[in-house]
């Protein structure tokens, strides 16, 4: 009844062709970000700021960009964690060594730079595919770690590659509480969710599912394979890019290179087959899911195991945090290989019918 | 000359390591067409298992045997409760599978028998071997001989295995089409669990040697990642690849450590140590520009 998109008609092609053509929708999304910018920073502690939303627009930036070589291309990637740390080290060098230059130029910067490398290490899905392609990104894991690590130039000389970023200043203003860190963050998350939105139902976008659905096929009808899954790469490394930066500026403060380890780019995958795989949204739920399940487990563990009079010792907690990790990736791929925005797609589906089913 | 060699002989020997955990996937890959990556968990369990057992007091050969049952079981319980459900998905998501399945072992296994680090004695030896030592002066592990002495009798059997037995050709015919395989009356489940078994064995064996020569702890699931560049060098489905693959890896990357670090040191100044972590990783990628399939990989037809 509430939801329907009955009696909405489109009379010009552009409206036709907007991003949510649901009148219901583009009220829900305008809702959504009013409370996102205006009630959140009313409602929410510092705690949760620092320690649950920055990290959570954060590690949704960065799934998104996962799932956009992964969801929409086809192309696994292991070393998504690398080039968040490319974003992050070209971020704090733009910072340090270009006098004058205003922070979102840097991060936009950061994103380019993790393009271009992202580009590099995506030549070799020209040859390979497949599980061949997931342990040939893994070489980029690996060999940019160590040359952050090594090479003490991009870490201004600071021992182990530690970097400590700048302080963020944007027209005078400088972005130093966790609240106008959120908001710093959730500006450039929406910006750049919208973006992806609206590039997966482009041309390029299209081209990106073809590939991923049958390569050869896409070939046939006259889609350039390596424009393709370059643009893919590219795209993929600059989101990637920017949510390194990011998670050094806005989140940690002070990063180094072993901090993006194949852990972060597992993490950030699993965020992506959780969440749903070649769907926005679905970065966003994904990254919520993993992001509270360590939290939710950790606050319910130990009191349900007092509870019932069972000692559990912190090692055993995280323990069975692996377990309960493991468990619900593989129940999540049996029961619904789509991810929690398919369940999404099903409540709507059925809202719609409502209140009369049949 | 002579470090020359024994670096080469070091690490063609810890190259063979690497082919053991290797055979692991092969095997699964080859019979299922499942990437497994739970087989680093694997190895960690089945080493745990026989530490854990021997701390309750078990002599080591008994250990073994109730460690590869366990192996069996878990080999079983993971066919029947995740493969199966996901016959006909695409392989991505069983890779994808295997992954929670290695986060759930990499929990299980501690949580059953503690998470020390603890030593497994197998009553071999890690000294150099003298008559090689007197004659040319080289040093030789007798434990890394043993061990690859071991690699190579298990790979021997499973190539006649998957060659010349009928349930070998029935793997065979299941990694290439389940459905078809299936119509044409191989049981599919019986095949999987028996090959879960023996990727378990595998596991264990490689669990054994592993853990003997660094200690039984949670490093141990790290051996997967090692394996990773042996298969793609190897190819995924060729169980002569794996052992190639690995010593190619074991000793491209003993050498690099040894020779590349002071040549960059040269070059650009500063300490370059740490080579061997990405090393096999790269090489692996610049092999795979050159042949996508691997040295011994089925070369795959596209059909639209």
């Amino acid at each position: 009844m509430l939801y329907r998109e009955a009696g909405q008609f489109k009379t010009s092609f552009a409206e036709d062709m907007q991003i949510f053509p649901i009148r219901q929708d583009r009220i829900a999304i305008g809702l959504l970000l009013a409370f996102a910018f205006l009630g959140v920073p009313l409602f929410a502690s510092e705690y949760w700021f620092s320690a649950i939303l920055i990290p959570f627009l954060i590690f949704a930036l960065a799934a998104l960009g996962l799932n956009i070589l992964t969801g929409y291309c086809g192309q696994l990637s292991l070393g998504t964690a690398a080039f968040m740390a490319v974003g992050a080290y070209a971020a704090y060098n733009f910072q340090l060594r270009v006098e004058g230059i205003p922070i979102l130029v840097s991060f936009l910067l950061a994103g380019f730079t993790a393009a271009a490398v992202g580009v590099l290490f995506g030549l070799p899905s020209l040859r390979i595919k497949g599980f061949y392609l997931a342990v040939a990104t893994l070489a980029a894991q690996f060999f940019i770690v160590w040359v952050l690590t090594k090479f003490p130039w991009l870490s201004n000389n600071s021992s182990s590659g530690v970097i400590s970023a700048q302080k963020i200043q944007i027209l005078g203003f400088s972005f130093d509480t966790p609240v106008s860190k959120y908001l710093l963050v959730l500006g450039i998350v929406v910006v750049m969710a919208l973006a992806a939105k609206n590039l997966a139902r482009s041309g390029t976008g299209r081209a990106w599912m073809a590939v991923r659905d049958m390569d050869v096929a896409a070939q046939v009808i006259g889609i350039p394979l390596m424009h393709t899954k370059l643009t893919a790469f590219a795209v993929s490394s600059f989101y990637c890019g920017v949510a390194g930066a990011l998670y050094a500026f806005c989140y940690l403060g002070s990063v180094e290179p072993d901090g993006f380890n194949l852990d972060l780019s597992f993490r950030i995958l699993f965020m992506v087959i959780i969440g749903g795989v070649g769907s926005v949204l679905g970065s966003f739920l994904g990254a919520a899911f993993i992001l509270l399940l360590p939290i939710f487990l950790d606050s319910t563990l130990q009191p349900a195991a007092q509870a019932i009079g069972l000692p559990f010792s912190n090692a055993t907690v995280s323990h069975i945090q692996f377990m309960v990790f493991g468990a619900l990736i593989m129940f999540f791929l049996i029961v619904e290989p789509h991810g929690l925005t398919r369940l999404w797609q099903i409540t709507k589906e059925k809202l719609r019918l409502w209140p009369f089913p049949h | 000359m002579q470090f020359f060699f024994e670096a080469l002989i070091g690490g063609l020997l810890s190259g063979v390591m690497y082919s053991l955990v290797a055979l692991g996937f092969v095997l699964i890959y080859k019979a299922s067409g499942v990437f497994n990556f739970a087989q680093g968990a694997m190895v960690y369990f089945a080493a745990l298992t026989v530490v854990g057992l021997m701390g309750h007091g078990m002599p080591l050969p008994v250990a073994i045997v109730l460690a590869f049952g366990a192996m069996v079981l878990l080999g079983l319980a993971t066919e029947r409760f995740v493969l199966r459900k996901l016959v006909g998905q695409p392989p991505i998501s069983l890779f994808m599978a295997t992954i929670g399945l290695a986060f759930f072992i990499e929990g299980l296994a501690p949580m059953l028998w503690g998470d020390a680090v603890r030593p497994i004695e197998l009553g071999i030896q890690d000294e150099p071997i003298p008559w090689l030592l007197e004659r040319f002066d080289i040093v030789v592990s007798r434990f890394d001989l043993v061990a690859s002495g071991i690699a190579a009798v298990l790979v021997a059997v499973l190539a006649i295995f998957f060659q010349k037995t009928r349930i070998g050709r029935a793997l065979r015919a299941v990694a290439d089409d389940h459905q078809a395989a299936l119509s044409i009356g191989i049981p599919l489940e019986r095949i999987w669990a028996i090959v879960w078994a023996v990727a378990g064995f595998v596991a264990l064996v490689a669990g054994l040697l592993w853990g003997s020569r660094n200690g039984v702890q949670f490093a141990l699931t790290f051996t997967a990642l090692k394996a990773l560049p042996v298969l793609v060098l190897g190819g995924f489905d060729s169980v002569a690849g794996a052992i190639v693959g690995g010593l190619i890896i074991g000793a491209s990357e003993k050498l690099a450590e040894i020779y590349l670090p002071p040549l960059m040191q040269a070059g650009f100044g500063g300490n370059f140590g740490g080579i061997e972590g990405w090393f096999p990783y790269v090489l692996a990628l610049l092999f795979l520009l050159v042949r996508p399939e691997g040295l011994f990989g089925e070369k795959h037809i596209d059909r639209v």
